[in-house]
C-alpha cells in the first residue's frame, strides 16, 4: 500500500472502541473491522457494550452502545483495557467512553454532531472540545455525516440510510490508520447487503472509501501503525462468540452421541442467542421449543430428555432459579440435562447487559434438598465450544444434570478459534438398553454410578420415573429412611465420580512461587495477560483458572499447596473462595472482589498482584 | 390421537396395563374408575404397550401414572404439560397422556395448560375435577364455587371459579370433552375419542373427592337427577335431553335456550344439531359455560376440530423440510464458514 509522506510504526497490539447511539451500526462496524483484522492474520479479542435499551433516547448517554476491539501481533486474551483509538459519533459516545481512553489516544469525532443541542442531551455543561477535556489526546474532528450524505447524494437512497453509511466513513479512516486492506471490508459489506440490496451495499462501499481518502489527506493522521500478523500459529481460524460457540459446542455432542439435540428455552440476555442459533439448524434434526417461561422451558427439556434426545436449557442467573425446582427434579429422575446459565448482574433483574459471576452459589446449592449436579464454567468465548460439548458428554454418560456457566462477556465477546475437526472429538455413549433387557430403572454401572437410560416406545422396559424418592435399584416410590439417605449418598457419589473424567488443573508459569493467582470461568483473559506481564517482569506469580467447579480437578490441593499466597479473583463478592473455603479449608485464601458488571482490568489486576508479592 | 403404530389383533388386555404397585386412592375415590376407564380405553384402542406415556404433575390425580404398566412421569407440581409437551416433541410416535388436577391445571400450572392447547400438541389431557384440593386436604381449588367454605376459606371464597372447557376454548382448544365419573362406559367412549382426535384432547372429568369435597357433584351425577341435569351430547344428533327426551337446546338471538318439545309449537326440527367439528367454536362454548338450574350440564365430546396441524406434526415437517432444502450436511461445514487458514 503506498502512502503519501505519511510514517508506519509496527506495534504489538493495539485497542479501538467504536462508540456512537445505538442505532449508528457500531457493532456492525465493530464486526467489520474485526474480520478484516482476523483475515489479516491478527490475534483479536472484542467485547460488545450496547444498553438493555434497544433505542434508548438518541443523543443520550443511556443510548451509546459501543464495541471494543484488540488486536495484536502477539497473543491477545482480553478486549483490552483502555482504548487506544476511540471512535466517537456524537458528544454522548465521548463522555460515556473518556475513562476508559489511554493518554495520547487518538479520538476521532463527527464534529457535525458537536453542538449545543447534542451537548445538552449528553449533559455536558462546558463544549468539551474547549474546555480542556481532550487535552493530551490526538483528535480528529471529522465532518462524518456531512461528507458521508455527500458521498451517496447521487445515489437516490433516503436520508435516514444516507445518514446510516456514516459508520463506514469512521470505519474508512481506521483502515488507513492501521493500514488494512479495504478489499476485506467491501467484502463484508457484499456480504451484509449482497444482491439483495445492491444499492446500499454501493453506498456503504462508497463511505467506506472516503473515509479512507479523507484520513490519507488529514494531517492529524500523518503517522500510520502496523500489526503484523501473529507467528506461530497455523490451522484453521474463525472469529467467534460465546454464545455461537455455546450453540455449536452442543450441536457436536449430540452429533458424537448419534442423538437428536432438543432445546428447551424462554428468551432471556444474554442468554437469548444461543436459542436463535440453535433454531436456524433445523437441517442438523435440532428441535427448539420456546417455551410460555423458564419452567416450562426446562421442564420441557426433561421430558425430551425422558423421551431419549440430548436434551438442554438455556437461560441467565433470574431464569436458573425459576428453573430450580426442575432442576432438581433433573437429579432425582437421574437424566441427562445441559443447563446453560449465561450469568449476568444480579439479583432480581439486575444488570440485564453486564457481566458478574454471581450465579455460582446459584449453580452449586440453589435448589431445595440435597441436589447436587455437575458444574462447570467456560473461560473464553471460544472455549465456550469445548465446555458446552464437555457438558453434554458428562450429562449424557452420567446421567446427571450439568450446568454450564458462562457470562455476558463470554457470551457477547468474541476471539479467534482454531477450528476442530468434528470427527476426531471424542465420542460420546450414553448408557442406552437393547430392547427386552433386564431393567431395573436405578441399577448403576458400578465405575460410574449411572443408572442405565430405557426409552418410551423400547419394547419390554416399561417404568415409571418421577420427583419422588426412588427406591435403590428399582426405582419405585420409597419412604423408608434409610433408603433416602443412601438415595442423597449415591447421587453425591455419582457426581463427585466424575472427577475421573476431567482433565487435571493446569498451572499457567511455574508451578510452585510467590503467589498462586486463582480465577474461574469467564476472568481468564484479565488474569492470563496480568500474570504474565508480571512473569515477564520475573515475579514468582502464576495462575489457576479453574473450569471444572463441581467436582473440583483431583490435584486442586497439591496445585494449591506450592505456592506462599493463593489469590482468588471474582466478579462477585467471594462465592468461589468461600466454596474453596469449604471443600479446602486447609489453606488460606486471599480475595480480589470486583461487583461493577465490569470485567477485570488487567492494570488493576497487577497491582493488587504487586501489593501482595511486596509483602 | 396420533398414528401410534397399531399392531392388528395386540390383544392387550386390561390386565397389560395394571401394574404391580398398590393403588393408594381412598376407598371410594372416583380415580379407581378413571383409571379403569383408561386402561380399557387402551384395550380398545390397540396401541402398543410400550408407546404408551402417563405424564402427570402433582396431586391425588397426579399419581396415576404409577399404577398403569406403561411409561410414565410424575412430574412437578403443575410441570406435567410442559413435561408432556417435551416427551412428545422429542419422539412424536408416541402416545401420550397427561393426567391432571383442577389445582395442577388451573392454578400452579395454569400458564402451561393454555400454552399445550394453543400449541395443540397431540396428546391426551384428562383433567380430574373435583374442585378442591385433595392431597393438601381440604383448600378450595380454582374451579371450587365461590361462597364455598373450605380449610383455607372459612367465611366462603371470594373468588370466581374457572370453567376448564371456557380456558380450552380462551386457547383456542380443537378438543374439549366432558365425562362424569360415575359412568364408566361413557367415560371410555369419550377417551376413546380423545385418542382419535389429532390435537391436544382436553377431557374434564367431574370427579368425586369422597373425602374432601363428597357429592360436589351429585346434582349433575346423582341417579334421580341426571337425565334432566345433564345432556349427554352426541355428534350429528340433536340436543336433546330430560327423562322423557323432550327437553332441547335451541338459539335464540346469541343466546341457547332450553325448550320443551311439544310446547309452544316446538317441534325435534327445531332443536340445533351437534357438530363437534364445527371449526367455528360459538355454539361449543356456550356449551361448555352452561350451568345449573338455567340450563343441563354438557357432557360427551363437546368439540372436536382438526381445524390446524398439531405441532410435532409441523416441527417434524420443517425438520424434514430444511434436511432437504440446507445443502449442509455436517457440522464442520458449518464451522468453516468464514474461516481462514493460517500457515
Amino acid at each position: 500500500m503506498s502512502k503519501k509522506a505519511s510514517k508506519v510504526i509496527e506495534v504489538d497490539a493495539v485497542v479501538v472502541k467504536f462508540a456512537g447511539d445505538s442505532g449508528d451500526g457500531m457493532q456492525l462496524s465493530g464486526s467489520q473491522f474485526s474480520d478484516t483484522s482476523a483475515f489479516a492474520g491478527n490475534d483479536l479479542a472484542t467485547f460488545p457494550d450496547y444498553p438493555s435499551e434497544i433505542r434508548a433516547p438518541q443523543g443520550t448517554v443511556a443510548g451509546v452502545s459501543g464495541f471494543q476491539l484488540h488486536i495484536g501481533h502477539k497473543e491477545v486474551d482480553t478486549p483490552g483495557d483502555l482504548a487506544d483509538v476511540l471512535i466517537a459519533l456524537n458528544p454522548a459516545a465521548l463522555k460515556a467512553n473518556m475513562k476508559w481512553v489511554k493518554p495520547g489516544a487518538t479520538i476521532i469525532i463527527d464534529i457535525d454532531n458537536f453542538d449545543n443541542k447534542y451537548y445538552k442531551k449528553a449533559g455536558y455543561i462546558e463544549d468539551p472540545l474547549g474546555d480542556g477535556t481532550l487535552d493530551g489526546h490526538n483528535v480528529v474532528k471529522a465532518p462524518i455525516s456531512q461528507l458521508s450524505r455527500a458521498t451517496v447524494a447521487d445515489l437516490g437512497i433516503d436520508a435516514k440510510s444516507a445518514d446510516r453509511t456514516k459508520n463506514q466513513f469512521a470505519l474508512g479512516i481506521l483502515y488507513w490508520l492501521f493500514n488494512k486492506d479495504l478489499k476485506f471490508g467491501e467484502e463484508f459489506i457484499e456480504n451484509k447487503f449482497g444482491d439483495k440490496k445492491p444499492l446500499l451495499a454501493e453506498a456503504n462501499k462508497r463511505v467506506l472509501r472516503a473515509g479512507y481518502n479523507y484520513a490519507e489527506t488529514v494531517e492529524a493522521l500523518r503517522t500510520t501503525y502496523q500489526i503484523n500478523p501473529i507467528k506461530n500459529r497455523k490451522g484453521r481460524f474463525r472469529n467467534i462468540t460465546g454464545n455461537i460457540a455455546t450453540a455449536w459446542g452442543l450441536m457436536a455432542a449430540a452429533e458424537r452421541a448419534g442423538m437428536e439435540l432438543f432445546l428447551g428455552s424462554y428468551p432471556i440476555t444474554p442468554a437469548t442467542e444461543i436459542l436463535q442459533e440453535l433454531a436456524k439448524m433445523k437441517h442438523f434434526g435440532v428441535k427448539t421449543f420456546q417455551a410460555e417461561d423458564e419452567l416450562a422451558g426446562i421442564n420441557a427439556a426433561i421430558g425430551a430428555s425422558f423421551a431419549g434426545d440430548f436434551a438442554v436449557t438455556t437461560t441467565s442467573g433470574p431464569g436458573l432459579a425459576l428453573k430450580s425446582e426442575a432442576v432438581g427434579l433433573a437429579v432425582i429422575t437421574e437424566l441427562p440435562l445441559v443447563i446453560v446459565d449465561v450469568q449476568r448482574g444480579g439479583p432480581a433483574t439486575g444488570l440485564p447487559t453486564k457481566p458478574e459471576q454471581s450465579d455460582l452459589m446459584q449453580a452449586l446449592f440453589g435448589r431445595n434438598g440435597e441436589s447436587p449436579c455437575v458444574v462447570i464454567a467456560a473461560s473464553t468465548p471460544a472455549n465456550c465450544f469445548q465446555y458446552a460439548f464437555m457438558a453434554g458428554k458428562i450429562a449424557l454418560e452420567h446421567m446427571t444434570p450439568v450446568i454450564l456457566l458462562t457470562d455476558g462477556y463470554l457470551a457477547n465477546g468474541s476471539e479467534l478459534w482454531n477450528l476442530p475437526v468434528i470427527k476426531e472429538m471424542p465420542e460420546i455413549h450414553p448408557p442406552f438398553v437393547e430392547d427386552n433387557s433386564d431393567y431395573q430403572p436405578y441399577k448403576r454401572n458400578p465405575e460410574n454410578l449411572a443408572r442405565r437410560w430405557a426409552l418410551p416406545g423400547q419394547a419390554g422396559m416399561r417404568h415409571r420415573i418421577g420427583g419422588l424418592e426412588k427406591e435403590d435399584i428399582t426405582g419405585d416410590v420409597s419412604h423408608n429412611p434409610y433408603n433416602h439417605e443412601r438415595m442423597v449418598h449415591l447421587r453425591e457419589e455419582k457426581v463427585q465420580k466424575v472427577v475421573d473424567y476431567i482433565p487435571e488443573l493446569k498451572v499457567t508459569g511455574e508451578d510452585s512461587g510467590e503467589l498462586l493467582v486463582v480465577g474461574w470461568g469467564g476472568s481468564y483473559g484479565a488474569l492470563v495477560s496480568a500474570v504474565r506481564d508480571l512473569q515477564e517482569e520475573d515475579k514468582k506469580v502464576s495462575l489457576a483458572q479453574f473450569n471444572y467447579i463441581k467436582p473440583l480437578p483431583k490435584n486442586t490441593a497439591e496445585v494449591f499447596s506450592k505456592f506462599k499466597n493463593i489469590i482468588i479473583c471474582e466478579l462477585n463478592m467471594g462465592q468461589f473462595a468461600n466454596y474453596l473455603r469449604m471443600t479446602h479449608p486447609e489453606f488460606n485464601y486471599l480475595q480480589h472482589n470486583k461487583i461493577q458488571g465490569l470485567p477485570f482490568m488487567i492494570s488493576e489486576l497487577k497491582e493488587k498482584f504487586n501489593k501482595i508479592l511486596e509483602g | 390421537m396420533t398414528e401410534v403404530i397399531k399392531v392388528d389383533q395386540l390383544q392387550n388386555t386390561k390386565a397389560d396395563f395394571k401394574s404391580d404397585q398398590v393403588v393408594k386412592w381412598c376407598a371410594g375415590c372416583g380415580d379407581f374408575a378413571i383409571l379403569s376407564a383408561i386402561q380399557s380405553t387402551l384395550v380398545e384402542s390397540n396401541v402398543r404397550k410400550e408407546d404408551v406415556v402417563f405424564v402427570s404433575g402433582i396431586g391425588c390425580s397426579s399419581r396415576f401414572p404409577y399404577y398403569m404398566n406403561t411409561y410414565g412421569f410424575h412430574g412437578l407440581h403443575g410441570r406435567g404439560a410442559a413435561i408432556a409437551s417435551g416427551i412428545k416433541v422429542a419422539n412424536p410416535k408416541l402416545d401420550v397422556w397427561h393426567i391432571t388436577g383442577d389445582g395442577d391445571s388451573m392454578a400452579i400450572g395454569g400458564n402451561h395448560f393454555i400454552h399445550l392447547i394453543r400449541r395443540n400438541i397431540d396428546m391426551n389431557v384428562i383433567l380430574f375435577n373435583n374442585k378442591i384440593y385433595g392431597l393438601t386436604k381440604g383448600q378450595y381449588s380454582p374451579t371450587t364455587p365461590r361462597g364455598s367454605i373450605t380449610k383455607s376459606s372459612p367465611d366462603g371464597t371470594i373468588e370466581n371459579p374457572f370453567k376448564p372447557g371456557e380456558l380450552t376454548m380462551g386457547a383456542q382448544g380443537s378438543f374439549f370433552a366432558r365425562v362424569v365419573d360415575t359412568e364408566p362406559k361413557r367415560m371410555k367412549e369419550v377417551f376413546l375419542e380423545a385418542t382419535k382426535h389429532r390435537g391436544t384432547s382436553v377431557v374434564e372429568v367431574l370427579q368425586n373427592c369422597v373425602i374432601f369435597n363428597n357429592r360436589i357433584h351429585s346434582e349433575i351425577t346423582g341417579k334421580d337427577v341426571r337425565d334432566d341435569h345433564q345432556i349427554h351430547l352426541e355428534h350429528g344428533k340433536p340436543m336433546v335431553f330430560g327423562k322423557e327426551k323432550n327437553k332441547g337446546l335451541v338459539l335464540k338471538g346469541s343466546r341457547l335456550e332450553v325448550v320443551t318439545i311439544g310446547k309452544n309449537g316446538i317441534t325435534e326440527k327445531d332443536i340445533l344439531v351437534h357438530d363437534v367439528h364445527n371449526p367455528d367454536d360459538t355454539t361449543h362454548y356456550m356449551l361448555v359455560r352452561m350451568t345449573l338450574p338455567e340450563y343441563p350440564v354438557a357432557t360427551g365430546v363437546i368439540r372436536a376440530c382438526e381445524c390446524s396441524n398439531t405441532y410435532d406434526a409441523e416441527l417434524e415437517f420443517q425438520v424434514e423440510r430444511a434436511k432437504k432444502k440446507v445443502g449442509m450436511n455436517s457440522l464442520q461445514e458449518l464451522l468453516e464458514e468464514k474461516s481462514f487458514i493460517v500457515d
